[in-house]
């Protein structure tokens, strides 16, 4: 007995041990990914009238799953809470997180995380009701301010006020939504998150118009997907997964011309699609793993206009969300 | 003896102690513990090897680090320079005021409600039969974020305030009340007012009135005199009233919105099931008692509140700490209408900040446990006094 329970225990510690290694693996042999994504924020993360998930965020899912399976429907989503969504990803629920999560050098260092690239360059804002007459953030001293737990916002929101020296009172929920209620039944004088997740919320309301948004953006928030550490080859290929959109949409490969493009004598666009080199197997992939992301969910221009340009509702600009040739952020490594 | 022999005996007697029921019960269960301590160990260096693995923070250090972030009610003083240690403070005391409140409101409810499905009144009971049926069958989270919505739709903002006397505001941001405080006059108000009272007393034993109205005005008048007398002199409090400064009113003492939203919606549901437990209580109780009574000629309110109660109460308190306990762990969900309780604080935003999952979440479970363990054992204590009466 005593010795079948001490091999038992040292059995599970190496399974464990063994775990952390080998995403990839696992999703290979489960045949599905498993994805953290937001309950609701139209643009990112949304389940539509038919109950599939659509967005931004959404979409590198699927790129991510379109690489493995060459499906990018073989993803199961999980809707997680601002505030649930960390401990999901440490405790391996999820293999990936893609909901508008900001890059912090606490969430790396001190969580245990990695951040596999920023997808959204993004900065906080607030919403206030048109009737109250403001202008600026500036104005909001002794406001009372809903916001969603569990986030960077609520530390800038903080931060802000405490570095113009002005009284407020926060009025925290677990859920975007409850925030958002809690806001349109006038309980708070603003609304505070980022900037892009203010225009999502807003176009929720009854009366887009009676709400304006402040000019003021008090944060930094790169947003990105991210994994957790210890498994190079899983970091490397989520990674490489969002390089590759962005790679894609520079040399102009849409999934529309996508097979016009396959006869392109170009060195780089050979690369890109797999005809040239074996970029893929690296990263424990077959060699088209690019045209299979570009075939099922489109390269990054594609996917940023159908859910949040002028392609959607919320018909946010790119401006700094543009590629690094046209005056943007978006830089990618090249696929060589 | 030889070798072999020696042996041979001690075989004897481990097989003697084997077969002595007794002894093998006791081996056999220390190995058990035995074993069930090696898994521990076993699951809790797994634990700590993942964590480190992972780069999760494993050790209790984010206790004394700056929280950076703020807290809307705030009993004890607090600021977002404060520690998480701090924060983990607000928002346990926050979750004792909810429970403490809840508590006594909820067996209020829950003992005329079941009092009244008892009623021979058929209205009475009717109503109060429905309240239980519709109460206790929604889930609760749904009747807070009700109850949330339903205050906050009906108020008016802060500009259209409804007033009261005595500087008391009501708004969708909460209900403001004049804050006293007290004034050096305190002291002389509250020296004249026992002087007052002491002088009654005497003059009530000692005088040569009559009892009856002259020497119960008289007797009024001793005592409260020097008291408004002196209150007028010094005032003994200072009223921080409400003003409507910027976008809210502030001073005074505020009542959050979400606070009154999760007492009502806690208080109205566990008042449910306790009136069902009450009314399990009476009916448990023989109708003899009830009959006996009546033969006596007692009022029906006499005999409920000095024979029945006091004999179904045994029945009911153990019921009733289930429901206490129930209480206390689904003030948790407050996190959904907005109102810093231990759950909102520690184990939403501090373990967020600090990814230390496991030691807020064994924090959190551990407060929770220790706090219903008090409740229960106050409970207990209860019952062990309701239960001597009996003979």
């Amino acid at each position: 007995m005593f010795k079948s329970i001490v091999s038992a225990g040292l059995f599970s510690l190496c399974v464990t041990t063994g775990a952390l290694a080998g995403t990839l693996d696992e999703v290979k042999g489960r045949g599905f990914l498993n994805c953290g994504s937001n309950p609701g924020l139209a643009g990112f993360g949304l389940p539509d009238d038919k109950g599939q998930w659509v967005g931004f965020d959404i979409d590198f899912c699927r790129a991510v799953a379109a690489a493995i399976f060459d499906d990018p429907t073989k993803v199961k989503f999980l809707p997680l809470s601002g505030k649930d969504r960390f401990t999901a990803l440490q405790s391996g629920e999820i293999d990936i997180l893609s909901r508008n999560t900001t890059w912090t050098q606490s969430r790396e260092v001190g969580q245990g995380f990695l951040f596999t690239g920023i997808t959204y360059y993004d900065g906080q804002g607030f919403m206030t009701h048109r009737k109250l007459n403001l202008t600026s953030a500036l104005e909001l001293a002794g406001a009372s301010i809903c916001v969603q737990q569990g986030t960077t916002t609520e530390l800038n929101l903080a931060d802000f006020f405490r570095a113009n020296n002005l009284q407020y009172e926060p009025v925290n929920f677990a859920t975007g939504d409850e925030a958002l209620k809690a806001y349109d039944t006038g309980r708070c004088d603003a609304l505070t998150t980022d900037a892009s997740g203010l225009y999502a919320q807003r176009a929720k309301l009854a009366n887009p118009d009676d709400h304006v948004v402040l000019p003021e953006i008090i944060s930094k928030e790169p947003l990105g997907p991210l994994v957790r550490q210890g498994d190079d080859q899983w970091f490397n290929l989520v990674k490489w997964v969002h390089f590759a959109w962005l790679n894609a949409e520079e040399d102009g490969v849409t999934s529309k011309n996508l097979d016009e493009k396959t006869k392109s004598e170009s060195p780089e666009i050979k690369r890109l699609l797999g005809f040239e080199g074996n970029f893929g197997e690296g990263l424990g992939l077959t060699r088209d793993w690019i045209y299979r992301i570009i075939k099922h969910v489109g390269n990054y221009g594609e996917v940023f206009d159908r859910n949040l340009g002028e392609g959607s509702k919320l018909k946010i600009k790119r401006g700094i969300n543009n590629l690094w040739t046209k005056g943007g952020l978006h830089y990618a490594p090249p696929v060589r | 003896m030889s070798l072999s022999d020696q042996s041979a005996t001690d075989r004897a007697t481990l097989l003697a102690v084997w077969r002595d029921p007794r002894k093998r019960g006791f081996i056999v269960q220390a190995l058990f513990v035995l074993a069930l301590c090696l898994v521990l160990v076993g699951m809790f260096t797994t634990l700590h090897a993942n964590m480190v693995a992972r780069g999760i923070p494993t050790d209790f250090s984010f206790w004394n680090q700056t929280a950076g972030f703020d807290i809307n009610q705030t009993p004890i003083a607090y600021s977002p320079l404060s520690t998480y240690g701090r924060a983990f403070l607000v928002g346990l005391i926050n979750t004792l005021i909810v429970a403490s409140i809840g508590l006594v409101c909820t067996t209020i409810i829950g003992v005329i409600v079941g009092i009244s499905r008892l009623s021979k009144n058929r209205l009475v009971s009717f109503l109060a039969a429905t309240y239980v049926e519709t109460l206790r069958n929604i889930p609760l989270l749904l009747q807070l974020l009700f109850w949330y919505n339903a205050i906050l739709k009906p108020l008016p903002g802060p500009r259209q305030s409804l007033l009261f006397p005595f500087g008391t505001v009501l708004n969708n941001r909460g209900l403001f009340l004049p804050l006293p405080s007290l004034l050096p006059g305190a002291a002389w108000v509250g020296a004249a007012l026992a002087l007052g009272l002491a002088a009654s007393f005497l003059v009530g034993r000692g005088t040569a009135l009559k009892p009856g109205w002259p020497k119960t005005l008289l007797c009024l008048v001793l005592a409260l005199g020097p008291a408004i007398i002196a209150a007028m002199l010094a005032p003994p409090l200072a009223f921080d009233r409400p003003i409507l400064k910027g976008f809210n009113y502030t001073g005074g003492f505020r009542v959050l919105p979400e606070l009154v939203a999760l007492l009502l919606g806690l208080s109205l549901y566990t008042a449910a099931f306790i009136a069902e437990i009450i009314r399990a209580g009476i009916m448990a109780v023989p109708r003899g008692q009830s009959e006996a009574a009546e033969a006596l000629g007692l009022p029906s309110g006499l005999t409920m509140r000095r024979i029945i109660l006091p004999q179904a109460l045994r029945v009911v308190i153990p019921p009733l700490t289930s429901q206490y306990l129930n209480l206390i762990k689904n003030s948790s969900l407050a996190v959904f209408i907005g109102y810093p309780d231990l759950v909102q604080v520690f184990a939403g935003t501090v373990l967020n900040q600090t990814g230390a999952a496991v030691q807020i979440i064994f924090i959190t479970m551990a407060v929770y446990l220790a706090v219903s363990l008090v409740t229960s054992f106050a409970m207990n204590l209860i019952n062990r006094r309701m239960a001597l009466v009996e003979r």
